[in-house]
């Protein structure tokens, strides 16, 4: 009688739990939304559009032009996905496909522990060993550039995608596989053709993860880049200082006054951080959804 | 007031002690804990609480009342002046010591004086390379502090505004925006091209300090406490406490030894400021 008491008690609770658990990370992605855009739409009274989207970055005289933050922001990122996606996509394919089993149980972990270094030690070792090394390597006027912070996300992406990738393709059935060597096909074929593109999914998610580790990450690039707002656009931007979305908002925000424009500012650059996030998200959860619908297509 | 020990303080603590809020500017919050900690190990009976928070956070404080030393790297504003005495106070101003900001660059870079109207056009993007100011033909990286940093803003105000209030002139866009003083610091010590400021507390023996002259034939000056005290080196400023009222008591008395006290000064020059001369009383 007790026990059937304690276990209804149970079935009562525990699965209300659970779902209360999943509903709350929606709740608090609305939560944080709603704060973004309550600190932020302020912003629209108080800076016009046209100042919002120029190109200079100087808010202490009340210059907010955020589009050479977002450049910056956005090729930096692009430099580390370049990067971190062949990278991590294959030293996954490596451990998952050709690392006999000794070396696997090696690797993994090992990159595992990459992905815990803080990455405050990454910008200690961009600025005292990759920035001067590039200068002279490329004869720069200056280390301190987008391509120092490109090259320190993609070590901070590579774990993410190689682990999340890795297990992906350890998921693919073996038979797939197998199926492809009974037809002839090589090693590499097996890979390219049949591996990779039924583990597909999570590779994407591997990649997304990764784009979203490197758009958000602050110390490494606030240390490297160099931080001078100047407009990216130009093809050797790549090899010139650039300041990030996120490093502006960690070096402003602690000082700046509260319910000011510039505070203002600051959260609307966090919403288009955001908005960017979501978008890259949303273009990779369609692409899977697609791929996924003619899968089953072709099985059924 | 007669020296007493801390027995007899915890048995008459309203006679014995005296407290001394102090508040204001970040530029000068690890000196004034410096000095209080100095002063109380030697005044036991008197207790200083030194807080940050800004010039500005400092001052108005003190119109209203809630503290008794403002502390400002910068002299007090009109309107501050204005809202004082609608409040029935009177600041009263003590410079308290002297702050230089050094140019610095590689060690190896031969170029070693600068006019400021040169620094000025090194900073604002007119000049792009050593070439021009005497140097190797190399590009002029140039760093900063961050836009939060008072120095940053003096800087902005003093050197390449050259205190013109009416100038709009403003740091090159592509002026490196680091951090710290260390992110300076190390960029500097390892590139030839850089060019940075800081106070001269904080530069290291192994960078070169730029001698800087006011104008075009002027003497070029180094950054020395006494060049700063005798006026000669362009890139300094006052550093302030301010009273409300001419100060009383144990105020008094802790004012008269930041102000004169070898003690006082010793801290000063051990944090990189520069003690101001004062003829003794």
């Amino acid at each position: 009688m007790n026990s059937i008491r304690k276990l209804d008690w149970q079935e009562f609770f525990i699965p209300r739990l659970i779902k209360a658990s999943g509903y709350s990370a929606i709740l608090f992605v609305i939560l944080i939304f709603f704060f973004l855009l309550r600190e932020s739409l302020p912003t629209f009274g108080e800076v016009s559009l046209r100042q919002l989207f120029s190109e200079r970055w100087y808010p202490i005289e009340a210059r907010y032009g955020i589009l050479p933050l977002i450049t910056g922001s956005l090729l930096v990122t692009i430099g580390a996905m370049v990067i971190a996606v062949p990278f991590g996509i294959g030293t996954a394919v490596f451990i998952s496909e050709i690392a006999p089993r000794w070396l696997r149980e090696i690797l993994k972990p090992l990159v595992e522990l990459l992905g815990g270094l803080p990455s405050v030690v990454l910008g200690f070792l961009g600025i005292l060993v990759l920035a001067p090394r590039l200068r002279i390597l490329l004869d720069l006027p200056t280390g301190l550039t987008a391509l120092a912070g490109s090259l320190l996300l993609g070590g901070i992406a590579v774990p993410t995608i190689v682990s999340i990738a890795e297990d992906a393709l350890d998921a693919v059935p073996l038979a797939y596989r197998e199926g492809a060597w009974a037809m002839g096909a090589t090693r590499w074929q097996t890979i390219w053709r049949v591996t990779l593109p039924a583990a597909r999914s999570g590779v994407l998610t591997a990649v997304m993860l990764g784009i979203g580790r490197a758009i958000g990450e602050t110390m490494t690039v606030m240390m490297v880049t160099g931080n001078a707002p100047v407009l990216a656009t130009r093809l050797d931007s790549l090899f010139r200082p650039v300041r990030t979305m996120t490093a502006t908002i960690a070096a402003e925000m602690g000082e700046v006054a509260n319910a000011s424009t510039h505070y203002h500012v600051l959260f609307f650059i966090g919403m288009v951080l955001f908005l960017i996030s979501l978008a890259v998200n949303l273009a990779a959860s369609s692409i899977v959804f697609k791929a996924k619908k003619r899968a089953e297509r072709v099985l059924s | 007031m007669a020296c007493s020990g801390p027995s007899q303080q915890e048995e008459s603590p309203s006679q014995a002690s005296a407290y001394i809020e102090n508040k204001g500017s970040d530029t000068m919050v690890n000196l004034a804990l410096a000095w209080a900690e100095a002063y109380q190990a030697v005044h036991p009976e008197v207790s200083i609480s030194v807080t940050g928070g800004g010039s500005g956070t400092g001052i108005a404080a003190l119109i209203n009342g809630t503290v008794d030393i403002a502390n400002a790297s910068r002299q007090i504003k009109d309107e501050e002046m204005a809202a004082a005495e609608a409040n029935g106070v009177e600041p009263v101003e003590f410079v308290v010591a002297r702050d230089a900001i050094a140019i610095i660059v590689h060690p190896d870079n031969p170029v070693s004086q600068l006019t400021l109207q040169q620094i000025s056009d090194i900073y604002t993007g007119v000049i792009n390379n050593w070439a021009e100011v005497g140097g190797e033909d190399r590009p002029i990286v140039r760093l900063s502090r961050e836009t939060n940093s008072g120095t940053h803003v003096y800087f902005l105000e003093t050197v390449i505004r050259l205190g013109d209030k009416e100038s709009d002139l403003l740091f090159s866009m592509d002026t490196l925006l680091l951090p710290s003083s260390e992110g300076i610091i190390n960029e500097i010590r390892q590139n030839p091209n850089a060019i940075g400021y800081d106070g001269l507390g904080y530069v290291p023996r192994d960078l070169k300090v730029i001698a800087v002259a006011r104008q075009e034939g002027g003497r070029y000056v180094r950054p020395s406490i006494a060049s700063v005290n005798d006026g000669s080196y362009p890139i300094a400023r006052d550093l302030y406490m301010y009273t409300a009222g001419e100060p009383q008591g144990a105020v008094r008395e802790y004012l008269d030894w930041i102000l004169y006290s070898p003690e006082a000064h010793d801290i000063v020059a051990e944090l990189g400021f520069v003690p101001i001369l004062h003829y003794n009383p």
